[in-house]
């Protein structure tokens, strides 16, 4: 297996990104509840929680797409108000979405450079096709991402080469302080979540950008992360970094707090945590 | 290390599989297979070298039947009875690729004439007249945009308030008379007075709006868009203002078709039904391949779509059969089209389950597509 990262002491390098008091609700549902996180220099944060727990509706608040109730957040030690993704990207933020954010209809290469096409023919943006091919074949050929053609249009492709795709098109851009990867492995199998893994543990090291990856692999956040933040219902519960926390500590936690969750709903004073949720489907041995 | 023959390789291990640094090892499929670019065209303009097909074999068919369909005389006819569907269509693709529809537009097409005979009285000359209209026409558009978009009103019952609000206004103004077109000499003739004006306004528009579509980054967005809308959000695009841009576009070019046929005809009258003329235009983009469901849509198609239904109806003119039957053959042809355009979207996309005529379009032009997958 892949040595672990070592959590090198950071403590005096100022955070990339660090947000505060930031609620959000959707009508009548609140989903966050003044949730404070923050995200070290260089640093590969794993979020993990339920389903509906919030940590999607985060990374949207973070990427730009949603604009947050209330709270602030600050990128490299500065106030921002992201008003649309656009405007994250300017900032260096880009994201992997849980639902990839492809255009089914349109082609791989098209995918790749939606709202940054190479054009020319200056106010009437004219597209160059040819130079987006070439830049997208040269892209996809380093990341080893095999397609059979980079002109079929993204709905023939399976569900790990989509998500191949919308990794490479997160992690292409030059100018990228922040990843924020919601879910990246969730259609892949060993080969592809391995590189996948490599590379974006490649991409931290050799540019120093900060990355938060949601997942409900735990094995995969403990091999790739240098710290772990829970979410549980809108909240931050718990922030650890690595050392201070195992693998089958976190599992007994999300069963434990799950164990909790059922039992209000449940009649009988306990409910075993196998009838909940079997840790070896979640965790696996490592 | 030795390994235990008894043990299950795993997927991962170097002896069954690539390592990960192979390029292999991320496809599913192990012979890169290039879309050639004949196949390429083939994905992209099935539906549209079908109708072609059929608006030729449709020429064919009243030529041999008719010794005065193929001559010069008719064939001004013939142009003057597809200008005004492909004018139509042509407007009416942005906004059916993007998942609406914009039904006022025929009746932006009534106003405009009105509009120039009106300001013209006003004192405005004929040419700043043309100019106001237009750009009051694209305002027409920009409200059904901005209320569409903003008040999530859909498209369809935005511009079907609007339409009957234009009716109005065109009777209230006109009080019943017919607009005659003012200005006269060149203007006038490159503005359709002309016999080919209108034709060679169609094939201008068509270009332009062509090359925006397949050749801009704005035409790139639309079908982002209409393919999927929270996708091109997550993209960055600003889904709101490409919609309202279309709806913008679609008057615009609905207000150039009113100018053009004013001085083509030489009058229009008010109740001229503006919603059966917008129809005309959204069944010759459907029958050429564009998606009422948003995601697909060629401007070639809804040129080819116009051809299609223009040849048919001047087709019948000149054979003599009821003008009644064409209405009759147009519904047809639409439902037609619009099942094959199921068909063929079902034989296409990967994963959706196949009708039978799907499968015939598949094993015809799809044999060897799909890659092989272990």
């Amino acid at each position: 297996m892949m040595p672990r990262t070592e959590v090198t002491d950071r403590s005096d390098v100022e955070d990339m990104l660090r947000i505060e008091e930031i609620s959000m609700s959707f009508g009548a549902v609140t989903v966050l509840r003044n949730v404070n996180l923050h995200l070290r220099r260089g640093e590969i944060l794993g979020l993990v929680g339920d389903n509906g727990a919030g940590k999607s509706t985060l990374v949207k608040i973070i990427t730009g797409y949603h604009k947050p109730d209330g709270g602030r957040v600050y990128l490299d030690g500065e106030e921002v108000r992201l008003r649309s993704v656009q405007d994250g990207r300017e900032h260096g933020i880009e994201t992997v979405f849980q639902d990839l954010a492809l255009v089914n209809e349109l082609s791989v290469f098209h995918n790749l450079f939606l709202n940054r096409e190479h054009t020319g023919g200056g106010w009437f943006k004219l597209l160059r096709n040819k130079s987006m091919r070439a830049a997208a074949r040269r892209c996809l050929d380093e990341m080893a991402v095999d397609i059979p053609s980079i002109d079929v249009p993204v709905a023939k492709l399976s569900g790990g080469q989509r998500q191949a795709i919308a990794v490479a098109r997160a992690t292409r851009q030059k100018d990228i302080k922040i990843l924020l990867l919601d879910e990246p492995l969730a259609a892949m199998g060993a080969k592809e979540t391995a590189l996948i893994i490599n590379l974006i543990k490649g991409l931290c090291r050799s540019t120093g950008i900060s990355v938060i990856i949601i997942d409900h692999n735990y094995a995969h956040l403990f091999d790739i992360c240098d710290r772990i933040n829970v979410i549980q219902q809108g909240q931050v519960t718990l922030d650890a970094d690595l050392s201070e926390i195992s693998l089958e500590e976190l599992i007994e936690l999300m069963v434990q707090s799950r164990r909790c969750e059922l039992s209000k709903y449940l009649p009988g004073d306990q409910v075993s945590a196998e009838t909940v949720i079997n840790p070896q489907a979640n965790g696996g041995s490592r | 290390m030795r390994r235990d023959q008894s043990v299950r390789l795993e997927p991962g291990d170097a002896d069954t599989a690539p390592g990960p640094e192979s390029p292999v090892a991320y496809g599913l499929d192990t012979r890169r297979v290039s879309a050639s670019a004949l196949r390429r065209f083939g994905d992209l303009y099935l539906q549209e070298m079908v109708i072609a097909v059929v608006a030729l074999a449709m020429i064919l068919f009243f030529t041999v039947d008719s010794p005065d369909f193929f001559t010069t005389s008719n064939a001004a006819a013939l142009a003057s009875f597809i200008a005004p569907i492909a004018f139509f269509a042509l407007a009416e693709v942005p906004i059916l690729i993007l998942g609406e529809i914009d039904l006022s537009v025929g009746e932006v097409y009534v106003l405009s004439p009105f509009l120039v005979e009106h300001l013209n009285n006003a004192g405005t000359p004929v040419p700043l007249a043309i100019v106001f209209t237009m750009a009051l026409c694209a305002v027409i558009g920009w409200v059904n945009g901005l209320i569409t978009v903003k008040l999530h009103l859909p498209s369809f019952i935005t511009t079907l308030g609007m339409t009957f609000a234009l009716e109005g206004i065109i009777l209230i103004g006109s009080n019943g008379a017919p607009a005659n077109p003012v200005g006269d000499g060149t203007l006038a003739l490159v503005l359709g007075g002309g016999v080919w004006a209108e034709a060679y306004w169609a094939v201008g528009v068509m270009t332009i709006l062509f090359v925006m579509l397949r050749r801009t980054s704005f035409g790139l967005h639309i079908i982002a868009v209409g393919g999927n809308a929270e996708s091109s959000k997550e993209s960055g695009l600003k889904v709101d203002s490409i919609k309202i841009w279309c709806f913008v576009l679609c008057s615009f070019v609905g207000g150039l078709i009113g100018i053009l046929d004013g001085y083509h005809i030489g009058s229009i009258d008010p109740d001229t039904p503006g919603l059966t003329f917008m129809f005309y235009g959204v069944a010759a983009a459907v029958i050429g391949g564009t998606a009422l469901t948003g995601g697909r849509g060629t401007m070639i198609g809804a040129a080819i779509g116009a051809i299609a239904l223009g040849t048919l109806e001047d087709g019948f003119h000149v054979i003599s059969v009821s003008s009644f039957a064409y209405d009759l053959i147009l519904g047809i042809a639409i439902l037609i089209t619009m099942f094959l355009n199921v068909q063929i979207e079902r034989a296409t996309i990967r994963g959706a389950g196949r009708g039978s005529v799907a499968r015939l379009i598949g094993f015809i032009f799809n044999r060897r597509k799909e890659p092989v997958r272990r």
